[in-house]
């Protein structure tokens, strides 16, 4: 891929009306006008002002890029009532005017569109096919690019069988109509000394000329950030692993019908915006001003945003044009905008104006360049309560990085939101279902509880909240008078301690006092008898006295 | 290379002059051939009521534009009406004739 082969002619082929002499004028213009490369412009079907005026529509001033010799046009006419054939004769008479164009603005490029006209006008086709062929020598020894249009044949690329002069290059353009809804496309049919894309390119005609897309990146060799962004929802941001989503990479945000999945949508374009960094956020259900009042319910200021310019909506209806149209749109607005961040609401729409497959395919496409441009995507999608597998209608649950389900969670009368995580791409997330709740103040995530009979959200859950905080406090009174009741028996104890205390006190009292008296007792009995020995003692000076006395 | 002729009173066809432009390419045996089968049959047939200018493309490549020449050589018959271009070496002499409107 990287332009035509230059110096060489290449062949452009379709039905008409398949935007031939558009791309070969495009060709020509942007030549001039982007690379410096005046070109030649040989028109054997429109008359250069018809040309003029067709492709003024399309902002291009062949008028003025005329006069600065940028470009030449040629309107070549054979009108075959005027033309009689007397014999032999050759094509010199184009060959010098092309030869004259060519010199005279020093063209690189050359158009010559469409050739075949040629044949219409003039009968003697060896004539033809020689001069033909010697026109291609005559164009690559000139060393210009040249672009040769040719009408589709019913067998053959050309009617005329033109693609066996032009060897270098073959590009098929078709218009097709599927579902009364046109789509361009291209294809490479050849294209000597270089690796093409053989698919199938759609590509569009609008106010800004022809753009190609390619369908898929050839390669999936994009760059990957490790960075992550919040959600918005602090709470989902701790389910994904306290962090959000990875930068550059695609969430889905799937669910029935009014399970929130726009709210989500919407907090993460808050979110980027107050990280002050861009969100262009396309909305094929609600037009802006919806969303922006919508969002203002939960506590949520888009138009602030708006304001300063960090938020840009692209409303748009799904049925307004074809899928391609809508990617071209895509396109151009992210690389108008730059967003960082890029919210598609939702696309279960665009299934209206395209088969399964198709929308897939763009929506691969968006991926693709989105992961290219590091730009972070959420889709939200609408699942079908009818649908018992897990897959959304567009089938691009295998290609997103992130994957969000909200379910609804039908118990006792009423209808409740489930959140939870089918995937996240190298996240170590949460498995837990949460219940998604939409407050004032924005969204929250509430864990559920988790009892005997299930899963409980909603006022089961407020109900069982209710009963769990009374059992608390049921529970912390009972504890509370067990502790009282430990509180007085220890008091009893302790006074039980303090009697047998004051009892043990008295009865060492009254031991004690025995022990004195005996010892005072003792003592005392001791000095009398020490006394009475001393008396005696008194008695020995007449021992004989005493002796006699005591016997 | 101009060559005009006087009005003939003597031809039986209407009196009408003949205008003619004929662009060759250089002298290609082909440019070479077509002028001499030309004056031939231009002598024979509209003799002193014509005019004929032979002009080499290659070195006027803006009127080959404006004339919208494309194969050649191309004679273009510019009076009387209708206008016709006749293309070849003139050597099919009964379409020649028919081109130029002497014979139908």
């Amino acid at each position: 891929m990287g332009g035509l082969p230059s110096g060489r002619p290449t062949l452009i082929c379709g039905e008409a009306g398949s935007g031939k002499t558009l791309f070969s004028i495009e060709f020509i213009v942007k030549g001039a006008l982007n690379y410096g490369e005046p070109g030649v412009f040989m028109a054997f079907e429109e008359k250069a002002d018809e040309l003029k005026t067709n492709v003024a529509s399309l902002g291009f001033d062949l008028e003025k890029l005329e006069s600065d010799k940028k470009i030449r046009i040629d309107y070549v006419h054979i009108d075959r009532a005027e033309i009689e054939e007397t014999g032999e004769y050759d094509l010199e008479g184009l060959f010098i005017r092309l030869g004259y164009a060519i010199d005279s603005i020093g063209a690189k490029r050359v158009v010559l569109d469409t050739i075949e006209n040629l044949f219409s006008g003039l009968k003697n086709e060896g004539i033809l096919r020689a001069e033909i062929r010697r026109l291609f020598q005559f164009l690559k020894s000139k060393g210009v690019t040249a672009i040769i249009t040719g009408e589709r044949g019913e067998k053959s690329l050309t009617r005329q069988g033109l693609e066996e002069y032009v060897s270098d290059c073959v590009i098929l353009l078709d218009h097709r109509i599927i579902n009364q809804i046109s789509t361009r496309r291209l294809r490479i049919v050849k294209y000597r000394g270089s690796v093409h894309g053989t698919n199938e390119y759609p590509f569009l005609i609008d106010d800004e000329g022809i753009s190609v897309l390619p369908v898929t990146s050839l390669e999936l060799n994009k760059d990957v950030s490790s960075d992550s962004i919040s959600s918005g929802v602090p709470a989902l941001d701790q389910m994904l692993g306290n962090a959000g989503f990875y930068r550059g990479s695609s969430i889905l945000a799937s669910g029935t019908a009014g399970t929130g999945k726009t709210r989500i949508a919407a907090s993460f374009a808050n979110a980027t915006c107050l990280r002050k960094e861009k969100c262009l956020f396309f909305a094929f259900e609600e037009s802006p001003k919806q969303i922006i009042r919508n969002m203002r319910s939960i506590g949520m200021d888009l138009q602030k945003h708006v304001d300063k310019g960090y938020l840009e909506f692209y409303a748009s209806r799904p049925t307004l044009f074809g899928l391609e149209m809508h990617l071209v749109a895509i396109h151009k607005a992210i690389r108008k905008f730059k967003p960082d961040v890029v919210i598609l609401d939702p696309i279960t729409n665009l299934i209206t104006i395209g088969s399964v497959s198709e929308v897939k395919t763009m929506l691969v496409r968006l991926i693709d360049f989105l992961q290219t441009e590091q730009i972070t995507v959420m889709f939200t999608a609408l699942t079908l309560n009818n649908i018992v597998n897990e897959q959304t209608d567009e089938g691009v649950s295998s290609l997103v990085d992130a994957w969000l389900l909200i379910r609804d969670i039908e118990n006792n009368g009423e209808r409740n939101r489930g959140l939870y995580i089918m995937k996240s791409r190298g996240m170590k997330h949460s498995n837990q279902i949460r219940e998604f709740v939409i407050t004032d103040n924005g969204l929250d995530l509430v864990d559920v509880f988790l009892t005997e009979e299930g899963v409980l959200t909603g006022s089961a859950r407020e109900a069982r909240l209710l009963l769990e905080q009374t059992g608390e406090i049921i529970h912390e009174q009972a504890i509370s008078r067990k502790d009282r009741e430990l509180i007085r028996k220890r008091k009893v104890l302790e006074s039980k301690i303090d009697s047998l205390r004051s009892e043990f006190e008295s009865a060492e009292e009254e031991l004690n006092k025995v022990y004195v008296e005996e010892a005072l007792k003792k003592q005392i009995m001791g000095d009398t008898l020490s006394k009475m020995t001393d008396l005696r003692r008194a008695d020995v000076s007449k021992p004989i006295k005493s002796k006699k006395k005591s016997r | 290379m101009e060559e005009s002729g006087q009005l003939n009173p003597h031809t039986q066809l209407v009196d009408e002059h003949y205008t003619l432009r004929l662009f060759i390419a250089g002298s290609s045996p082909i440019s070479v051939r077509a002028v001499t089968n030309l004056r031939v049959i231009c002598e024979e047939f509209l003799q002193n009521r014509y005019t004929l200018e032979v002009i080499d493309a290659h070195q006027q490549p803006l009127l080959v534009r404006d004339e919208n020449v494309t194969a050649m050589p191309m004679l273009i018959k510019k009076t009387p009406s209708p206008k016709k271009r006749l293309i070849g070496d003139f050597s099919d002499r009964e379409r020649v004739l028919i081109g130029l409107g002497i014979k139908y």
